[in-house]
């Protein structure tokens, strides 16, 4: 068993929830602490959509775009959030407040379409409930 | 045919934050008498016995598994339950974890003691961060005595679909990439860190306590000859009750999808997620089985207002996505045949793709690592089977 290796996605989702991303320092860093090469941190890194090594902002918002979602038509949620915040899919509030995101399934099909911020689920989505939702992120 | 709960049986009764509510309703009695009255040999026999199949898609034997593993050399062995429900469609998981957590845990602690493990996880994927009582639930079991000798830890996930495979995740468990490992060695023999490991989902686990109270034989006279037990379903898309039903295997698709979950003018069926068989409306009467359709149990409804050609593009860009890039019939297939389909969708289709799509889904369910990959093309191939016709509308005529 090797114990760096086995630490390595651990440190990085702690790393990922302190800082919000994973810089190239902390990368670095814990290359180092870990003795394993930057390369296979990066691997690791980007392998998982929940780890992103570019900065994001303070709510990450996941809207889902799989299919139960799609058929209860997630594209006008994805309209609307796009249209509340100012950013397409991909990009960061320059305020550094919202990152946006689509993402697939996350397990909330019965109640589509849904979105996640952060780690918190929302579910049933009106285009209404939309500024309401967004007003109350810090 | 009504709802049968076994798997479910607990959740809506007992109190998912407090562990008393669930020892009044024979909570840790199966572990009890697991440990008390039977051998580790006496209880693989019984889940054998059972004739209950692993509930994540594969329809593995699960008493064969936990008896590889229990005759298999080493100084550590693992049991890992696979929570990392990231199949589209799917989340009677979720739903599970959410109302009867302690199920669970008493599955794993059972399974601890028939394979001589000490040591569990439960790999949950970070979509279910949410579900912190999980975290409570192991705690509590922890403080009533019943953990002394296997404990359990929580593994997140960090957003990947593939690990779900169950080599892909224990690599994730491993702190790497989650990519599918080359089989044999099988987890029972090499797994977790190359120890003896059995690796069940969520739902496998939730039948455990019942067979061992109940006996294999109440188990085995339920469901159909190859399909012992229920199923429990995951329902969404047209239909005017999604959510989660359970259902004796070999009920009709029908009871389950116009009966409970009351959809109108269905136009198909899509049985098992994103790589799911499609199943059109004249079809509906066929039982849910591992013999016929099943998967995870992901059932997702599409009306007649629905187009097939771009239902099947939008799953395949999924697995394309989610394709983790280790081999290449998966990696490069899954992007061709998204390109074939959007053409598809333009209405620009070529006379040749329908035999490209053909020969490439048949290169790649023989050639790819894991189920992913070869599971990949089932919907182009049954889209194109039954729904020929709204492919050829959209090749283009010059």
């Amino acid at each position: 068993m090797n114990n760096g290796q086995e630490e390595l996605l651990l440190l990085l989702q702690k790393a990922q929830n302190e800082f919000g991303y994973l810089s190239e320092e902390s990368v670095a860093e814990l290359a180092k602490s870990l003795a394993l090469p930057i390369s296979d941190i990066y691997g690791v890194a980007t392998f998982y959509s929940f780890l992103s090594t570019k900065p994001l902002g303070r709510n990450v918002i996941r809207i889902c775009k799989s299919m139960p979602c799609y058929l209860k038509n997630c594209q006008i949620i994805i309209d609307t959030v796009e249209k509340e915040i100012g950013i397409k899919p991909g990009e960061t509030t320059p305020d550094g407040k919202f990152s946006f995101q689509l993402t697939n399934c996350i397990g909330a099909c019965d109640k589509a379409p849904a979105m996640m911020i952060n780690s918190d689920v929302y579910d049933d989505l009106t285009p209404g409930k939309i500024s309401e939702i967004l007003k109350a992120c810090k | 045919m009504p709802q049968k709960l076994i798997v479910l049986r607990n959740c809506g009764v007992i109190n998912p934050k407090d562990i008393t509510t669930y020892l009044d309703r024979d909570g840790f009695k199966a572990f009890k008498k697991a440990i008390d009255e039977l051998t580790c040999e006496q209880v693989t026999e019984e889940i054998k016995a059972s004739g209950l199949r692993g509930r994540g898609g594969a329809g593995f034997p699960c008493g064969l598994k936990w008896d590889l593993a229990r005759k298999a050399q080493g100084d550590e062995k693992y049991v890992i339950c696979n929570a990392d429900e990231g199949e589209v469609g799917t989340f009677k998981d979720r739903y599970i974890l959410e109302r009867d957590p302690f199920t669970l845990i008493e599955a794993m602690a059972i399974a601890g003691y028939a394979i001589g493990a000490k040591k569990g996880y439960i790999y949950l994927r970070a979509e279910y961060h949410h579900l912190d009582l999980l975290t409570d639930a192991i705690k509590q079991t922890r403080e009533k005595g019943f953990l002394e000798h296997f404990d359990i830890n929580i593994r997140e996930g960090a957003g990947s679909y593939v690990c779900g495979e169950e080599t892909a995740l224990m690599d994730s468990i491993e702190g790497k990439r989650g990519e599918a490992r080359y089989k044999p060695p099988f987890p029972p023999s090499r797994g977790l860190w190359e120890k003896p490991t059995i690796i069940n989902n969520v739902e496998t686990l939730m039948n455990i306590p019942q067979i061992i109270l109940n006996g294999a034989h109440w188990f085995n006279q339920i469901g159909t000859d190859q399909s012992k037990g229920t199923k429990v379903f995951s329902v969404s898309g047209d239909v005017k009750k999604p959510g989660v039903y359970e259902l004796e295997l070999g009920s009709r698709l029908k009871e389950l999808v116009e009966d409970l979950a009351l959809a109108e003018k269905v136009k198909m069926v899509q049985v098992g997620g994103a790589t799911g068989k499609i199943i059109p409306y004249e079809m509906i009467d066929t039982p849910l089985a591992f013999e016929s359709i099943l998967g995870a149990g992901a059932v997702t409804v599409f009306d007649e207002t629905r187009d097939i050609v771009d239902v099947v593009y939008r799953s395949m860009e999924f697995l394309a996505e989610e394709s983790c890039g280790k081999c290449a019939p998966c990696r490069e297939g899954t992007e061709v045949i998204v390109e074939i389909l959007e053409r598809f969708c333009r209405g620009e289709g070529l006379e040749e793709d329908i035999e490209v799509l053909q020969r490439l889904a048949s290169a790649m369910m023989l050639s790819s690592l894991c189920g992913l990959g070869q599971a990949a093309p089932i919907p182009v191939i049954d889209s194109l089977q039954y729904f020929r016709s709204a492919y050829e509308n959209r090749i283009q005529k010059n």
